[in-house]
């Protein structure tokens, strides 16, 4: 069984982003152009419909049939906005986007504190403290990073209907502890064997038990790599659809559902400028993410590379 | 930068494991890494194990709503087999998985290696790739269901500057549905994997370029026969990414076609969630959810098996 996984270690990939270091043509040229046109059309196809969704929203609706889809609103509005916000409707229930919001901070919140949490202890065991079988049962866990979600839902459907936590928040969270494990725990286990071995020695010597040497150790090194799992696990949570659809009941029901859910009722005018807004809405925090992580966001794709 | 890692065999594990001296506390601390480890085993064993075996007994079942164990052999599969809409599925699913990973790897490339030219920007450009990955597939799958969409999308913009005969509505034909969900899934894929084969170009040794030149290769030569070879992981990483994503397609396929028109853009994964929520026939649902498990098992048997062979071959020449 083999992953795919990039090395994570600080320093070791940080270097590789910097500066380029190709074919050496400095002078403008014929070919240069071909570059920086090729590029600059790339860039328009990616910038297209987020264009698209942020006029579209600010416009009204009779702008929106009359006018021209890539134009800027002539007389822009934020009622779209406010109403995605506050009032939009999904069947009867009239509350806009802002409860699925509510719901997908307390869903990704905690899912992310509780899934690295359980991968760090993992990383950190089975680097220093491997048991008989320990191998083998995480690489049970890592051929689980490549079983496609559909194998297991049924059963695990079942399971929480019967511990009577099915459609609760618990259950969302445990499914997402449980899929976020597999790649996570890699992470980490990478991590920490990258580690040397002597400080572990000498922390044994010192008499330091299993929770000592995680808690007063390996926990203040492991900053950077945590900062990985933080913005693969938040962005993946947040973007979940599948699991907050099954698992997470109407109580629960995380953004993107409910976006899906506005989107899709068909009763009376498809109010476009509302449902930009609200798609917007909705992407907004992994956006906010990725534009402060900068850097640490492709380390973390690279380092989620299996989780797709 | 990337390394292949193969899981428990042992290959890359850095250090034997548990040589520190055994103060008394050893047995102690062992049950604690087992305590602490449990929600692993407990995963491990419990979904990836007994959920999976669960499920394919279940496929032999004729189960509806609720578990039953009342087995009916392979009649689940034949069923399976001569269904109109798993068959669309699993073609559609070869289809746009060729298609869109196929893409994603060609244009990933392309603009790595122009990214590759010490041209301005770099990261400004960078971030205009990158961040639809960024973005849920539901967003994204919105958002090209808008612009494809004949009414307010590129097709009635166009007509708005005068080419009133101009048609463009893939969303709508049951032949071209798919490609639009190509479209859809590429842009928001294209991004990480030129991330990935950038990362991986930079990773070069810059000296190949000047040795490149003294022998008087071309740039578009070296690019093709020197460097694409050196950087295998990048690209099987980058590979993997997009086969993994391709057999999950589920969210896109929701948000932009919800399967149509018709039943031109059924997924699998959507075939399965169907049979399990909607439908109830639970154990047809099962058999198509084994029949996705499959392509996955054989991948990682020839992964293995070549991992090993390789193995072998290299204790040989030892």
């Amino acid at each position: 069984m083999t992953l795919v996984v990039n090395n994570v270690v600080p320093g070791a990939s940080g270097r590789v982003l910097e500066g380029p270091c190709g074919p050496r043509k400095s002078q403008l040229s014929i070919a240069r152009l071909g570059i920086y046109g090729f590029l600059i059309m790339a860039a328009l196809f990616f910038l297209m419909p987020f264009w698209v969704m942020i006029v579209t929203s600010l416009k009204t609706l009779p702008e929106i049939r009359e006018g021209n889809l890539f134009n800027w609103p002539s007389d822009p509005t934020f009622e779209p906005w406010i109403k995605a916000w506050f009032s939009a409707c999904t069947g009867r229930d009239c509350n806009g986007l802002q409860p699925g919001f509510w719901n997908s901070v307390k869903i990704t919140a905690i899912a992310t504190v509780v899934s690295i949490t359980i991968a760090a202890i993992n990383g950190y065991a089975l680097s220093f403290w491997r048991y008989r079988y320990a191998n083998l049962v995480f690489g049970i866990l890592v051929f689980g990073a490549f079983v496609p979600y559909q194998v297991v839902i049924y059963p695990l459907i079942i399971t929480m209907r019967e511990l009577g936590i099915f459609s609760t928040l618990l259950s969302i969270v445990l499914v997402h502890s449980i899929f976020g494990m597999p790649i996570l725990t890699l992470l980490y286990r990478n991590f920490f064997a990258s580690l040397p071995m002597e400080m572990f020695k000498a922390a044994r010597i010192d008499g330091a038990g299993f929770w000592q040497i995680f808690f007063r150790i390996m926990i203040p090194m492991a900053v950077p790599i945590t900062i990985v799992a933080i913005i693969l696990q938040l962005t993946g949570i947040w973007n979940d659809f599948l699991f907050g659809t099954v698992f997470a009941g109407r109580q629960n029901m995380p953004m993107t559902v409910q976006l899906n859910n506005i989107v899709q009722t068909t009763t009376g005018v498809r109010e476009y400028n509302v449902h930009m807004a609200a798609t917007i809405l909705t992407a907004a925090v992994p956006l906010i993410v990725y534009f402060i992580s900068g850097k640490w966001f492709v380390r973390g794709i690279a380092a989620g590379a299996v989780k797709g | 930068m990337s390394q292949t890692l193969s899981a428990g065999s042992g290959r890359y594990r850095t250090r034997s494991p548990a040589k520190y001296p055994k103060p008394r506390r050893i047995r102690w601390s062992a049950l604690m890494s087992v305590l602490g480890t449990a929600p692993m085993i407990i995963t491990a064993i419990g979904v990836f194990v007994i959920c999976i075996v669960y499920s394919g007994l279940l496929s032999f079942t004729d189960a509806r709503m609720f578990p039953s164990f009342n087995f009916v052999g392979l009649d689940q599969y034949k069923r399976l087999w001569s269904t109109g809409r798993w068959i669309v599925s699993a073609n559609n699913l070869w289809f746009f998985g060729l298609l869109s990973v196929g893409l994603s790897m060609m244009f990933g490339f392309l603009l790595a290696v122009f990214m590759d030219q010490k041209i301005r920007c770099e990261s400004l450009l960078r971030s205009i790739f990158l961040y639809p990955f960024a973005m849920s597939l539901v967003i994204t799958g919105l958002a090209w269901r808008w612009i494809l969409d004949p009414s307010i999308g590129i097709q009635a913009a166009v007509r708005g500057w005068g080419f009133t005969d101009f048609t463009f509505a893939p969303l709508v034909n049951a032949d071209t549905a798919i490609y639009g969900l190509v479209v859809g899934a590429i842009w928001n894929s294209i991004g990480v994997t030129m991330a990935i084969i950038l990362a991986g170009l930079r990773g070069i040794d810059t000296e190949i370029w000047k040795a490149a030149r003294i022998d008087g290769i071309s740039a578009w030569k070296t690019y093709l026969f020197i460097v694409l070879p050196m950087m295998k992981g990048a690209l099987f990483t980058a590979f993997v990414l997009q086969c993994v994503g391709v057999v999950r397609v589920f969210d896109i396929v929701i948000a932009m076609t919800q399967g149509g028109p018709g039943i031109a853009t059924q997924m699998p994964a959507v075939f399965v969630i169907e049979h399990i929520t909607n439908r109830i026939n639970v154990a047809l649902g099962m058999a198509a959810a084994m029949m996705m498990l499959l392509p996955v098992i054989l991948l990682l048997a020839l992964n293995g098996f070549i991992q090993w062979r390789m193995k072998r071959n290299r204790e040989r020449l030892s």
